[in-house]
């Protein structure tokens, strides 16, 4: 082939870090606190409701709904529409896409233009840059910033905040949306009412379209509290709230996602959508409208999944920090989400000259070393922020802790052995 | 003049909603005043600024690369064939079982924990693995699991991909006309030019007209080919024709992409559904051909499990690591459990291929059966069928019936769409107009043609029977 063979739109978004990180998982002997997916069943309810969805009726094996399984956009509209102060019609308010990284696509797609410029708070998940420069937007980054603690103790994910005027100072008369993402990924920060209204008070004034990811929504811990940005004055009409079946029942291989937002929105992503891929998957879809149907029924209660499981998993939290701890990592606490970040800078200090190519962060070096020598996978943080960042933020790596008792039990052998090596 | 519907939100309160006239522009609205202003464009003293107010309502508006591509022809026809009263054979819907040793795998995958988490972005390694095998059986070299071969939401999303992927603004892609009509659009949200062209019939004195009569002509064919053609997109068995090129045909089309140094999505999705005397073949195993062509495929149709959404592209690598490069930025992976269900119900057939329960073999025997069906019945009536080589649709022509639309609304519709809807409402029986498969310009050369799909069980064919007997027994 003579002709450029690959379209513009793939510049620079062909590299994904993730293929390295997850080849090497594979290989070795490694405790994988890498990638974010819990290596525990769903609950029971959701298996069952999957298990129905493929063994029942066997139409459900042929399409459905082009914008979603009429139960699924019912039980989402009721749901959502309840939690969200909002009378939402399954039609107009909702579409459902192959998991919110879907979602997110479908939302760039339609709203982004050639020279738009997407604000993106770092760190921030990995596949909001190459989305937006596949839309031809221009990311424009703002890093939420750490303020410790005067005293020794452990940071929280809420000592990490946006500096008001910096903020400010990011929305141009070219800036079309706001990516933000509650709890985050990968710190574990969970906004406070505080903080979105900084943020709605923002893309009011400019008149941008908010886009927040939500997946983590009912993964909050010590009480915090998940504040939808789309409740705020205001915002119903400028938001689009993405959300995941994958995260919220544990179910990450069903790749169900949805997004809920005022028609004059969803209409455009619909557009996408019917020229994308049309059709989402029957079967997992059905399983989600029972799951749902399910926790709608429980809703608040102590059997409810969504009260369970935040419980569960902040003891796996807590216990992953503990852990970290004994070998002279420094985890930041979150308030939300799979993950925790972990300051590395000793290590740093005592051991900068890790392996690696000349221009390759040090967290993605000490990663490699980890695995290599210490039979532990982490992902490193710079892989989070944007190219010019990446320097300044390469002494953190993430540790997800949405994992078995007996991944962690095997977390601390090998962490046991690392504080024996550490001995003189 | 415009009417624009407002929402007003204040603390507390719920939400309320307004009218307001718009001399001129369609409006949307930032909310966060207190009140609202009413907007006449010559009013000098108001509170509000056109131009920022102009800005405004183009914040809301769509990306242009959707601009006019949101109507959809499926949106409107399944809502139309809803009615359980109706008798649909419109939507390529199969109402038919998918074989039981399908339904069986999946049964058995979803009692499996670790199915439930995501797998490999690309395609789930055991599908890619029995993917690979599959076709390694008609490609003369061997197929990469991992590099020549990715797993994709239905074969739709192997077009989006595809195209995406390697069409760029202000290429040229060839679209023979009829086509699947997510082509055009695809094409256009890349920015991309679709250069059409039309299959022509040969006229048919006394014998039966199959797919086969229609043929495009290679001069015209050429013509369309320059510098700036970067793709071709060629489907066989055709939707709604039929067609099944033959070698010959493909030949014609190979070479002129080997001349013009062009790409060809090859869409092959009903591969297995071809008819006694005729044969599949694959235009990337020609001569020139593997390096330049992404085949794609579909699960929802080789095993009637539309629903079940995946499908696959397979060429070579420098061409899949774009499609792969286009997966990790929009879905990244598909459903797990489907996959390896799919895998598994591969494995099944191919260790059976030359064997008749094998359901690329049983399948087309039964669809075959079905095709004959609704030749005679489409006969019957006064319908001029083109009895198809391939697929599950047949296209009649209807205008013989000389049918009074004058009661349906819209004289600006094509006839097909008018006869489809009158169709639906008197006769209850539904199909889909074929000038939905072409362009602007060539919509009035088929629009006396409707489509059926013929995937049905048998009680739904004895209902569609029924219907057309009704109907032709009116007639005399």
């Amino acid at each position: 082939m003579t002709k450029q063979l690959q379209a513009r739109r793939l510049n620079g978004i062909d590299h994904n870090p993730w293929v390295e990180f997850v080849k090497l998982a594979s290989e070795a002997d490694v405790v994988n606190l890498g990638q974010g997916f819990p290596d525990f069943a769903p609950p029971d309810f959701a298996v069952e409701a999957f298990q129905h969805a493929v063994s029942g009726d066997f139409m459900l094996n042929q399409y459905t709904k082009a914008f979603g399984y009429p139960p699924l956009t019912k039980i989402l509209a009721s749901f959502f529409g309840k939690l969200l102060g909002q009378d939402m019609d399954p039609l107009k308010n909702v579409l459902v896409t192959v998991g919110a990284y879907g979602a997110l696509f479908t939302a760039f797609q339609a709203l982004v233009d050639e020279g738009d410029e997407v604000i993106i708070i770092e760190p921030f998940f990995d596949c909001y840059e190459p989305m937006t420069l596949m839309a031809g937007g221009r990311p424009v980054f703002v890093s939420l910033k750490l303020s410790p603690n005067q005293d020794r103790e452990l940071d929280s994910s809420s000592n990490w905040q946006l500096d008001p005027t910096e903020l400010a100072s990011k929305f141009t008369s070219r800036t079309k949306a706001l990516i933000l993402n509650t709890p985050n990924n990968p710190l574990g920060k969970v906004f406070s009412r505080a903080e979105l209204e900084l943020v709605a008070s923002l893309c009011q004034q400019h008149d941008v379209v908010c886009i927040t990811d939500e997946v983590y929504q009912w993964l909050v811990y010590d009480g915090c509290q998940h504040v939808s940005i789309a409740t705020l004055p205001g915002m119903w009409e400028r938001t689009l709230t993405i959300g995941s079946a994958g995260k919220t029942f544990s179910a990450t291989g069903w790749k169900v996602g949805w997004v809920l937002g005022p028609e004059s929105l969803l209409k455009h992503l619909r557009t996408v959508h019917q020229n994308s891929i049309f059709h989402c998957p029957t079967q997992a879809q059905a399983a989600v409208a029972q799951s749902f149907e399910r926790e709608q029924l429980h809703f608040g209660q102590p059997s409810s999944y969504f009260v369970q499981l935040p419980q569960a998993i902040q003891r796996c939290r807590d216990h992953m920090i503990q852990s970290l701890k004994s070998v002279g990592l420094r985890p930041v606490i979150p308030q939300g989400s799979y993950f925790l970040i972990t300051d590395i800078s000793e290590f740093k200090s005592k051991m900068p000259n890790l392996p690696g190519a000349a221009d390759e962060p040090y967290d993605r070096r000490f990663v490699k070393w980890m695995i290599k020598n210490k039979g532990l996978m982490a992902i490193p943080v710079s892989i989070f922020y944007s190219v010019p960042h990446q320097k300044l933020f390469d002494h953190y790596i993430r540790f997800c802790f949405m994992k078995d008792e007996s991944t962690l039990q095997a977390m601390d052998k090998k962490l046991q052995k690392w504080k024996d090596d550490l001995r003189p | 003049m415009f009417l624009a519907r407002a929402r007003l939100c204040t603390l507390g309160s719920r939400p309320k909603f307004l009218k307001t006239i718009c001399a001129s522009k369609i409006l949307g609205l930032s909310t966060s005043a207190a009140t609202l202003p009413r907007y006449l464009v010559k009013h000098q003293s108001r509170l509000f600024r056109e131009d920022i107010f102009q800005k405004m309502s183009l914040k809301f508006k769509n990306a242009k690369r959707i601009e006019g591509l949101d109507s959809n022809v499926w949106i409107e026809f399944t809502k139309l064939a809803a009615d359980p009263s109706v008798v649909n054979l419109g939507q390529g819907l199969p109402d038919i079982s998918p074989p039981v040793y399908v339904k069986e795998e999946l049964s058995k995958i979803a009692a499996i924990d670790s199915l439930n988490q995501y797998t490999r972005g690309f395609g789930h390694p055991s599908l890619v693995k029995a993917l690979s095998c599959l076709y390694e059986k008609f490609y003369q070299n061997q197929i990469n699991p991992n590099k020549e071969i990715l797993v994709t939401v239905g074969a739709y999303g192997s077009l989006f991909n595809a195209i995406q992927g390697l069409i760029d603004e202000g290429d040229e892609v060839i679209v023979i006309v009829p086509f699947y009509d997510c082509y055009e659009p695809m094409v256009r949200m890349a920015g991309a030019i679709p250069v059409f062209i039309p299959l022509r019939s040969k006229l048919v004195d006394g014998k039966k007209w199959s797919s086969s009569d229609w043929t495009l002509d290679p001069q015209e064919l050429a013509s369309k080919f320059n510098s700036k053609t970067k793709a071709i997109i060629l489907n066989t068995p055709h939707n709604p024709l039929g067609k099944v090129y033959t070698k010959e045909e493909l030949q014609v089309i190979a070479d002129l992409c080997i001349k013009y140094d062009t790409l060809c999505i090859s869409d092959e999705v009903y591969e297995w559904l071809v008819y006694t005397g005729n044969k599949h073949f694959k235009i990337a195993t020609f001569p020139g051909m593997w390096e330049r062509t992404i085949t794609i495929g579909s699960a929802g149709k080789t095993f009637s499990v539309t629903g079940w959404k995946l499908g696959w592209s397979i060429g070579p690598k420098h061409l899949i690591k774009h499609l792969q490069t286009v997966q990790q930025n929009t879905v990244y992976t598909c459903a797990t459990p489907l996959q390896e269900a799919l895998a598994q119900a591969l494995w099944i057939d191919i260790k059976r291929m030359d064997d008749p329960e094998c359901y690329f073999n049983s399948l087309p025997k039964e669809l075959e059966v079905k095709r004959n069906r609704m030749v005679h019945l489409l006969e019957s009536v006064g319908l001029k069928p083109i009895v198809p080589d391939g697929g599950y649709f047949i296209i009649a022509d209807v205008s013989l019936l000389d049918t009074d639309l004058s009661d349906m609304k819209n004289s600006n519709e094509p006839y097909d769409y008018k006869f489809v809807k009158w169709m639906t409402k008197n006769k209850k029986l539904s199909a889909i107009p074929v000038s939905a498969f072409c362009n602007a310009e060539t919509k009035l050369q088929f629009e006396k043609f409707v489509r059926f799909c013929f995937i049905k069980k048998d009680s739904t064919l004895d209902a569609a029977e029924e219907i057309i007997k009704a109907w032709s027994r009116q007639k005399f």
